[in-house]
């Protein structure tokens, strides 16, 4: 997995409640579209006109947004299916960070999955760095609406001088800033593993004990 | 010793190893596989060399891709037959029982877990999806992952997995004649909002709770996740036993004798602290349908749709317009009377034997409208024969409906089976999202007396008065 440090990019307001991941990625998508291709499809439905050209109206489509690696989104980003493509699909854009009051939380746990990191900051925060990101966009000055995410000291800054801080999961976070891959870890945990497995055939039998079927 | 949740007890149970404060590595009981991406995270981990950890703790079975159509053998979607093809040969090689398409026992997978016995009380039960948390109604810690989880399960049988707050909500009274469980979790994620449950599991109780069926339960915990819960569950009672007895995979013997005495600890205990409780008054209760784009976006249908001063905030406001724009509807409306073409019963909320008894009971002698196409997908074969027998389908056929074989279907249109651009559906699953049910498509979520009704009148009615 990519490691995630600090991250400097161009932030994108996206202000549109409770967003669910069938918006990010259509299903027949995910069904087709090989991982590295998902950012192609992401928010289709509005990204895209009927004839698959740029629809020009969608902000991450327009400058000085289209070259976004931070979304701003409102609450709820995320919501509904499980689908892991939706990380895929909007990293595929490019996007390494999403900084909303709320998540979905099989979405905010899939970021992790994918270097991808989700951060939570009060509604009036979002609704204050959505604010200054419009007011600034008319200046086409991408210095003007990148932000700086810092996951080591756990900060965002920005260039109207207003920094914020954010809390990650403790171990989400050295996973994140390491680039581990949560299945080798856990199978250093094996021996634990094991005794568990042993101790709940003798405790709970019925869980490990199918009946014959008939064929 | 203090007093303890269900959730806490049965969480309690399958913590191999306490990874930080409130991070745990938790065994996994069961994992529930299906068609789409199931084949390739098998492939996955067998490329880096690993390989199922538990094969007997691992089910799975074709239901997104495949199609409904009688007599179907596969899938009409372009990447269906690769798909399953790919399920078929990696559970084959990695010893994964697959209830397979031909076979008695394929459904969706959110229906024959119960309906097998796979879905235990007091076990951890996970599959790559988010309605996972229908298990939940078993008694069981029940929740879905995406498709890096599902590798980690099917490596190491375990996950490792944040501890959530316990919410406890309590449908407390009598529900009146013609409300179903599915009114009653729409009125639940209509009081606390899609996003009410996140960050915790929901325990459900009340009287009203212990008496629906165990059919009914699997609808009710169907719907935790849309209002933003992973994980909502039941107690298990005599009726979760009742009904689990001899299933294909129950426990049998002295087995079933040890496992029902475990079950029966599995209640919150009295003074359990929960960190949010909230109570729903059933006895008020009529049917419910949505409006919107967001199964929060829900009214009795009896009212009308929100005016658009009534939104809490500017977000709120802008998504409920972008929600009327997108349904053709106006804010202040009737939902009675709105025309609709197409209805769909069936999906991992609505597709069970009783769910098809009290549609057809609506539909007995009547007729479809002209102008609707309606579908019943019972959600498993089970179901399907069980209907056949009690003459369901005929009275479904006779009506005008079509009568499908088991599948995912109109819920989510991974098999290509869509409604077109435009068209209003009255469906009985669970998401209402835009371009959901197909690009353009128009859901509206209701139970499914609410949406055989709909098929006769060819509008929105009030079931009790139709």
């Amino acid at each position: 997995m990519e490691k995630f440090e600090v991250f400097t990019a161009v932030a994108a307001p996206f202000v549109h409640a409770n967003v669910d991941t069938d918006r990010i990625i259509r299903i027949e998508r995910c069904a087709r579209v090989a991982r590295k291709d998902m950012g192609l499809w992401a928010f289709e439905a509005e990204r895209l006109m009927p004839d698959g050209t740029q629809n020009p109206d969608f902000i991450l489509n327009r400058d000085p947004f289209k070259s976004t690696g931070i979304l701003i989104a409102s609450e709820n980003f995320g919501c509904g299916s499980s689908r892991e493509m939706a990380v895929w699909a909007i990293a595929g854009m490019g996007i390494r960070c999403v900084i909303a009051p709320s998540f979905g939380e099989i979405f905010f746990g899939n970021c992790f999955q994918n270097g991808l990191l989700p951060i939570q900051l009060p509604h009036e925060d979002i609704t204050a760095i959505q604010t200054q990101l419009l007011n600034r966009a008319a200046t086409n000055d991408h210095q003007q609406i990148s932000l700086t995410v810092n996951l080591i000291q756990q900060t965002i800054v920005t260039p109207w001088r207003h920094d914020y801080s954010f809390h990650v999961d403790p171990l989400r976070r050295i996973s994140l800033l390491e680039g581990l891959d949560p299945i080798g870890l856990t199978l250093k945990s094996l021996p634990a593993i094991e005794a568990f497995e042993a101790q709940s055939k003798g405790r709970r039998p019925w869980i490990w004990t199918h009946p014959t079927l008939p064929a | 010793m203090t007093a303890r949740t269900l959730f806490e007890k049965v969480w309690s149970q399958h913590v191999v190893e306490n990874l930080a404060l409130d991070v745990d590595l938790l065994f996994i009981d069961r994992h529930l596989m299906h068609d789409l991406g199931g084949g390739d995270a098998i492939f996955q981990i067998r490329q880096r060399g690993l390989k199922v950890r538990q094969p007997n703790l691992t089910f799975a079975t074709p239901d997104h891709v495949v199609e409904t159509a009688p007599g179907r053998t596969g899938g009409i979607a372009p990447w269906a037959d690769d798909t399953i093809a790919l399920l078929r040969k990696q559970t084959h090689e990695s010893g994964i029982h697959l209830f397979d398409l031909g076979q008695n026992s394929q459904g969706i997978i959110h229906v024959i877990g119960p309906e097998q016995g796979i879905s235990l009380p007091g076990t951890t039960i996970v599959c790559g999806d988010s309605h996972t948390c229908t298990h939940g109604a078993m008694g069981a810690i029940a929740f879905g992952i995406g498709t890096t989880e599902v590798q980690h399960v099917l490596a190491t049988q375990t996950l490792q997995q944040k501890k959530p707050k316990t919410m406890r909500v309590e449908f407390a009274g009598k529900t009146p004649p013609g409300v179903a469980a599915k009114d009653m979790i729409l009125a639940l994620i209509g009081h606390i909002g899609t996003a009410g449950g996140t960050g915790y599991a929901i325990e459900y109780c009340g009287t009203a709770i212990e008496a629906l069926d165990m059919e009914s339960r699997l609808t009710l915990c169907n719907l935790s996740i849309e209002c933003g819960a992973k994980v909502g569950m039941i107690a298990p009672d005599q009726i979760t036993i009742d009904w689990l007895k001899d299933r294909p995979f129950s426990p049998k013997g002295d087995n079933w004798q040890s496992a029902i005495q475990y079950w029966s600890t599995l209640i919150s205990d009295s003074g359990a602290v929960f960190d949010k409780s909230v109570v729903i008054d059933c006895s008020k209760l009529s049917p419910y349908i949505t409006w919107g784009t967001s199964p929060e976006q829900v009214i009795s249908v009896t009212q009308t749709i929100p005016l658009l001063e009534e939104a809490g905030s500017s977000v709120q406001k802008q998504a409920w317009q972008d929600a009327l724009d997108y349904m053709g509807l106006q804010a202040g409306q009737q939902i009675i009377g709105t025309p609709i073409q197409r209805v769909f019963i069936g999906s991992c909320t609505n597709s069970r034997l009783n769910d098809l008894r009290l549609a057809a009971a609506v539909i007995q002698g009547r007729q479809v409208a002209n102008h609707v196409t309606a579908w019943v997908v019972p959600g498993s074969m089970q179901v399907k024969h069980q209907a056949e027998s009690e003459g369901l389908d005929q009275i479904f056929k006779t009506a005008g409906f079509e009568w499908r074989e088991p599948g995912c279907s109109l819920c989510v249109g991974a098999n290509g089976e869509l409604i077109a651009p435009g068209e209003r559906c009255v469906s009985t699953s669970n998401r209402n999202f835009t371009g959901r049910q197909g690009p353009g498509a128009r859901t509206h979520l209701a139970s499914p007396e609410m949406a055989a009704a709909a098929a006769l009148a060819g509008k929105i009615v009030d079931h009790r008065n139709f």
